[in-house]
């Protein structure tokens, strides 16, 4: 019997959406039926926009899709004045101040606040400068992601920059591919550093070569969601950068005709994978979806790969960073960063790109925008977003450099972050979302204060990833971290507070693998103290050379678990109360009662007796 | 009347007559999900819903922070559905009852109003 979801699609969906929802925004929140709530709203986020969290009725979230994460001169500036005027709600972030954007690990755009009836103006600002939120969320084609230097980087074996945008081109808006049994990620790379995380998406398309051909190997089947984190599984399928499109389409087609919309928690592709196995999708998609002879795979590079590889900077042979040192000049100012596009790097041409660390992806509307002056001043106006939610401006000439990088906007953004700002990632939390357990960023922000303040990394350790996702759904990507970090709450001192359950080891590479959740429970108040203990005893028992990600291989669990000794230290933590019952955790009156939603389109919380 | 009951977004909720009416987690007292007299249950997901009568019950996936056993739920009733406007909830987060005071299901209100729901992961799933 098909979902509810699976129902509302085939009344209503897709582009068709639009028109509803514009008469929605032209005549107000309240003219949502009430008892179609649950099916507007589901449909809306085919438009980008996704209701958020209860206490918050009548506010949307704002997902603009960015595809390969490129933000084309004088679009950040478009952003930041989007962010400026729709995105305030009623209540200030002591981190962040009252009007910012999310930079996401898919490299696309979030927004908070976003009133219904502010809709067609913010897509006739959007649209008008070349930005959409179509199919940012629903089941269809999602943002596509790739390395965020594709095209600038002087490394990159395939130009994968036309493949991804050919993608988002063709399938945006392709009424065929645009009611799949769930969302469709896919991952488009053309380096040799693996920073495109295909292994994490339903489609990868990764370099390789084959007959002294460039093209991609086709991988299938990889996500994090829930408690069921793949990797994509290799198809044995080699496409040169023009077959693309049509194998690309014929697995998005495989993927509508035979996912599961009977189970929305089943609907994925890589549970397919798991039922059918690579082989029977490689057979599928040869007899019913393509119309040529698929090629089997070509050799890969993966054995190249160095991003979030655990294995430090000095063995990326081969990473974007190729060039700094031997320059000799500014860049070699800044070394590292190969691995997370963070700090100076050469471009394929004369000029250079910056990385500048974006503490949990958020940035402030203003910041925004003098950003996006800077990159006007500097470079050519393009700006670039990460799968670390970090942002890269590019085209800097090297005569501009030294000046741009004197900026007082990059105290703040830095391109020579410690390691714990670099290696910061957090979802969007219980500030927002619905699924979440914990609040996640503004924690986040003070974990890596404390840290950078009171704790050193061990000899020859320069990067460390600490991802915190506020529940399974994984959207920090928990699991491909050193320090996986995910929500959960429990009882101290007989109160109920949050907590998080700690992970080790994960990371991608040529042999990617999934965080061990070796700890359970800790109050998020004895996190930090945590990690220094577990980084401490680290330094003391490590082998010689063992990177910390070889060092949690080489352990057992147990082990491990005893080398992460919780306790308090001088970090506060102002958000251990159950901050999901709140209207909004940072609100001095946070009760659920205290919040003014939801708001009617004339500005007045709406009459209610919830 | 109907009440339908849905559980959403990648069983982050469950809905009643097309509002949120449970969420994930809170920490709820159960017995018989693990060894523990008394389960202190994380609910980390909805699994399913249905109704007992007007009773309405979830299926819930979480962890007992007691033992560390984590699964599936049984049925757990969360709410009665009773013949006012509106869903309310009356004891936080101590317990597992819920009083939905909400639409009463009434003849003609269909399988999503009162049979009980078989027990699938019915929710919509979406990576914020």
């Amino acid at each position: 019997m098909p979902t509810d979801v699976e129902e509302w699609k085939s009344e209503v969906y897709g582009q068709e959406i639009r028109d509803h929802l514009m008469e929605f925004a032209e005549e107000g929140w309240e003219s949502i039926p009430d008892d179609e709530h649950d099916a507007w709203f589901e449909r809306f986020k085919w438009w980008g926009l996704y209701h958020q969290r209860a206490g918050q009725e009548s506010y949307f979230m704002m997902r603009i899709g960015t595809p390969n994460g490129v933000l084309e001169p004088g679009q950040l500036e478009v952003v930041g004045e989007v962010a400026d005027e729709y995105a305030r709600g009623p209540a200030e972030n002591p981190e962040f101040g009252a009007a910012y954007a999310d930079f996401t690990t898919r490299q696309s755009i979030q927004l908070h606040w976003i009133r219904l009836e502010d809709v067609p103006e913010v897509f006739d600002k959007l649209e008008s400068n070349g930005l959409t939120t179509q199919q940012a969320c629903g089941d269809s084609w999602r943002n596509i992601v790739g390395c965020p230097v594709a095209g600038k980087d002087a490394n990159e074996v395939v130009d994968a920059l036309p493949v991804a945008e050919n993608l988002n081109e063709t399938f945006k808006g392709d009424e065929d591919h645009s009611n799949l049994p769930r969302k469709w990620k896919v991952s488009v790379t053309g380096c040799r550093e693996g920073c495109g995380q295909g292994d994490i998406n339903d489609l990868a398309l990764e370099p390789a070569e084959k007959n002294g051909r460039m093209g991609f190997n086709v991988r299938v089947g990889g996500g994090l969601a829930r408690n069921e984190p793949r990797l994509a599984r290799g198809l044995d399928v080699f496409v040169e950068p023009d077959q693309a499109e049509a194998v690309s389409g014929g697995l998005s087609a495989l993927f509508r005709e035979y996912g599961d919309r009977e189970n929305r928690y089943n609907a994925r592709m890589k549970f397919l994978v798991d039922e059918w196995g690579a082989q029977e999708v490689r057979e599928t998609l040869q007899e019913e979806f393509v119309d040529f002879e698929l090629e089997r795979a070509g050799e890969d590079l993966r054995d190249q790969y160095t991003y979030n590889a655990g294995t430090g900077p000095a063995a990326g042979s081969h990473d974007h960073a190729d060039g700094a040192a031997a320059d000799g000049g500014v860049a070699a100012q800044y070394p590292g960063g190969d691995h997370d596009h963070i700090g100076v790097h050469p471009q394929g041409d004369d000029n250079f790109y910056v990385g500048l660390n974006v503490m949990v992806g958020r940035m402030g509307a203003a910041d925004c925008l003098e950003l996006a002056e800077l990159a006007d001043d500097y470079g050519s106006g393009e700006v670039r977003l990460t799968q670390r939610q970090n942002v890269i401006v590019t085209d800097v000439p090297e005569s501009e450099l030294d000046a741009f990088l004197a900026e007082p906007l990059l105290d703040d953004y830095a391109p020579d972050p410690s390691p714990f700002e670099r290696g910061s990632i957090a979802c969007t939390g219980t500030e927002f979302c619905s699924l979440s357990i914990v609040e996640t960023k503004n924690r986040q922000v003070r974990f890596a204060r404390w840290l950078k303040g009171n704790v050193d990394l061990p000899d020859g350790i320069e990067e460390f990833h600490i991802h915190l996702s506020g529940c399974t759904a994984s959207c920090a990507q928990p699991q491909i971290a050193d320090v996986s970090l995910r929500g959960m709450k429990t009882r101290k001192n007989g109160e109920a507070v949050e907590a998080l359950d700690i992970g080790l080891g994960g990371g991608l590479g040529e042999e990617p693998r999934f965080a061990d959740w070796v700890a359970q429970r800790v109050p998020a108040d004895e996190v930090p103290g945590a990690i220094e203990n577990l980084l401490a005893n680290f330094a003391e028992v490590r082998e010689d050379g063992e990177s910390f990600r070889e060092f949690v291989e080489n352990r057992d669990e147990e082990t491990l678990a005893e080398l992460i000794e919780p306790e308090e230290t001088s970090y506060t933590d102002p958000y251990m109360h159950n901050t999901k019952l709140t209207w909004y955790p940072y609100a001095e009156e946070d009760d659920m009662d205290d919040g003014p939603a939801p708001v009617a389109s004339d500005d007045y919380p709406v009459e209610s007796d919830d | 009347m109907t009440a339908p009951l849905r559980v959403l977004d990648d069983g982050a909720w469950l809905s009643v007559s097309d509002s949120r009416a449970v969420g994930v987690g809170e920490l709820w007292r159960l017995s018989g999900f693990c060894e523990c007299e008394q389960a202190d249950f994380v609910v980390e997901g909805f699994t399913g819903t249905g109704v007992d009568g007007r009773t309405v019950e979830v299926r819930a996936y979480g962890t007992c922070i007691v033992c560390n056993e984590e699964g599936p739920t049984d049925w757990l009733p969360v709410g009665r559905l009773v013949d006012t406007d509106t869903p309310r909830r009356t004891d936080g987060e101590r317990g597992v009852f819920h009083k939905l005071a909400n639409s009463a299901p009434a003849a003609g209100a269909g399988s999503r109003g009162v049979t009980r729901q078989p027990a699938t992961r019915s929710g919509s799933s979406e990576n914020l």
